[in-house]
């Protein structure tokens, strides 16, 4: 039995958000730029809409619609001439058989690659990056993007606006880098997925539902290009989001407060994620060619792969910091790097790492005072400890964090009296 | 998602207007209408006659006070309006950059607000 017209519409609609960014995509590369693609996008589904609940569903609805996008437009062009007199080149293409040909082709795949790349062009602001990304490839809205990122939609919209304009005035090119560009290009596109998948993974900064969508969409962002581009660096980044993704639901405790690595539940963390992550990380592996993402993935393998955290590999994730060192050195992989070897070779081996990095480039960054006040801890000068707790709060925005760092503070100030009053009755004791 | 472009423009600007300029306007804003509707994105359109047909009214402590004229003395006075559907704010934005109007005054893009009993 055919479905009602509701089904249909529900149909389409679903259609829709799978299948508009291949389409638009396609209907770019056909059209030469987004104006008349995504007016033929609309001209397709009001097609569909017309044609499927008579004709039904066609096999692949997103050929069907870019077809019916491209007819629609040579349409639009011939009346257009019509009334002006003037065949333009456009119209020309369209009719001609190369248009066809692309079709039939391969180039309908490379379409959704070629509009990543222009979406995360250089010559685009990181903001707009992110925001045509996930308008353009992942079919968020407008209104979703802003949510998500906490901004005003009519700002996010004229990102978009000038994003597209500076996209057709510069004369941007809809294609695939060449090779000499490629790895140039790729970081950046790489870089929007990752910062789209931390906007999301960052969920204690709380405030929006649909941040875990957006670590969702980085994912898929992520297998899109890992299907269409397996450089090791994609896979190496999809492995690590997968991995770090697979302890979501262990993150926050059942207040809401942040819980750290070593403290959270094993047996909730995604194991088939995981394994997915494993085989992708051993694809980069064979390949023998690694980048950063590959090498932070390795060190997420670390993390998560041994089931309770006392059989953490340390002196190994040591020397994987050291390699990521060589490969994308930050102040970061520093810290995070001396916090593995205070684990490998015990605190004071690290507090003297982090502390020199306090004094130098990471004054400013809450997770460096939150380490050191860790280590000191641990070492039991408690004193020092929830001074650096009472820095890390001072620098810290996000509530959960906040809540956890509050209540180590507690901690190391009622153990600092235990430790005193212990001091003072074996002193009375003697 | 639903948007009102909210059309503003200059009356003079349409005095100026030569009859045939005038004719070619309104034909292709209604054309461009058209357009919209078959694809299903206008829900509604109109043009509104010159704010020296407006008449405002408001109550205040239970009294009317009715005055000639628009709400506000502007240069430019609303127009006209479209009511449109959109999948988001830059859909809507794409529809009135291309509405022929917007060549002539300028279009405000809001979003429906949706109220309900609470």
């Amino acid at each position: 039995m055919e479905p009602a017209a509701g089904d249909w519409q529900r149909r389409i609609e679903t259609v829709y958000r799978q299948d508009r960014g291949r389409v638009l995509a396609s209907l770019i590369r056909l059209l030469g730029g987004f104006e008349l693609a995504e007016e033929a996008l609309h001209e397709a589904f009001a097609a569909a809409v017309e044609q499927w609940p008579a004709r039904g569903m066609p096999e692949s609805p997103w050929r069907w619609l870019v077809s019916a996008g491209r007819f629609r437009t040579i349409d639009r062009l011939r009346r257009r001439a019509r009334l002006d007199g003037v065949r333009d080149e456009l119209l020309r293409w369209l009719e001609s058989e190369s248009a066809e040909a692309g079709m039939e082709q391969g180039e309908l795949a490379d379409d959704t690659l070629r509009l990543v790349f222009v979406c995360c062009h250089p010559a685009l602001a990181p903001d707009a990056q992110v925001a045509m990304t996930l308008r353009e490839v992942c079919g968020l809205t407008t209104e979703e993007i802003a949510v998500a990122f906490l901004t005003a939609a009519p700002t996010v919209a004229q990102r978009i606006v000038r994003a597209k304009t500076r996209i057709r005035d510069a004369g941007i090119a809809y294609e695939v880098p060449g090779r000499e560009q490629l790895p140039d290009r790729l970081e950046a596109v790489l870089r929007v997925v990752y910062l789209v998948f931390n906007e999301g993974y960052a969920a204690h900064r709380g405030g929006s539902v649909l941040r875990p969508e957006l670590s969702a969409e980085a994912i898929r962002l992520g297998r899109l290009l890992a299907e269409l581009l397996p450089d090791p660096e994609v896979l190496g980044l999809l492995a690590l989001m997968l991995f770090q993704d697979s302890r979501r639901a262990t993150r926050l405790d059942a207040n809401g407060d942040a819980v750290l690595l070593p403290e959270q539940d094993r047996s909730r963390w995604d194991r088939a994620q995981i394994a997915e992550a494993e085989r992708l990380l051993r694809r980069v592996v064979e390949g023998r060619e690694y980048g950063a993402y590959g090498i932070e993935a390795a060190i997420a393998a670390e993390h998560a792969l041994p089931r309770i955290a006392a059989e953490t590999n340390w002196p190994r994730i040591v020397s994987l910091y050291d390699l990521l060192l060589v490969a994308d050195p930050s102040p970061v992989v520093e810290l995070n790097r001396a916090a593995a070897i205070a684990m490998r070779d015990g605190p004071a081996k690290g507090l003297g790492l982090i502390d020199a990095l306090i004094g130098d480039r990471l004054a400013g960054y809450a997770v460096a005072h939150e380490a050191r006040a860790e280590l000191l801890r641990r070492l039991g000068r408690f004193d020092e400890a929830a001074a650096g707790y009472r820095q890390a709060l001072v620098l810290a925005p996000e509530a959960p964090v906040r809540r956890l760092l509050q209540r180590r503070l507690a901690q190391v100030t009622s153990a600092q009296g235990a430790a005193s009053s212990a001091a003072m009755s074996s002193m009375s004791d003697s | 998602m639903k948007y009102a472009c909210l059309v503003y423009a200059e009356e003079s600007t349409f005095a100026a207007m030569s009859p045939e300029e005038g004719t070619r306007l309104t034909d292709s804003a209604i054309d461009y209408d058209a357009g919209l509707r078959a694809r299903g994105q206008l829900i509604y359109a109109q043009a509104l006659q010159a704010t020296d047909t407006a008449v405002t009214v408001r109550v205040r402590g239970g009294k009317a006070s009715i005055t000639d004229g628009p709400f506000a003395e502007t240069k430019e006075h609303l127009a006209g309006f479209m009511l449109i559907e959109a999948r988001d704010m830059n859909e809507a934005i794409d529809i009135a950059t291309r509405a022929p109007m917007a060549a002539v005054g300028s279009l405000e893009v809001r979003p429906f607000l949706d109220l309900s009993h609470s």
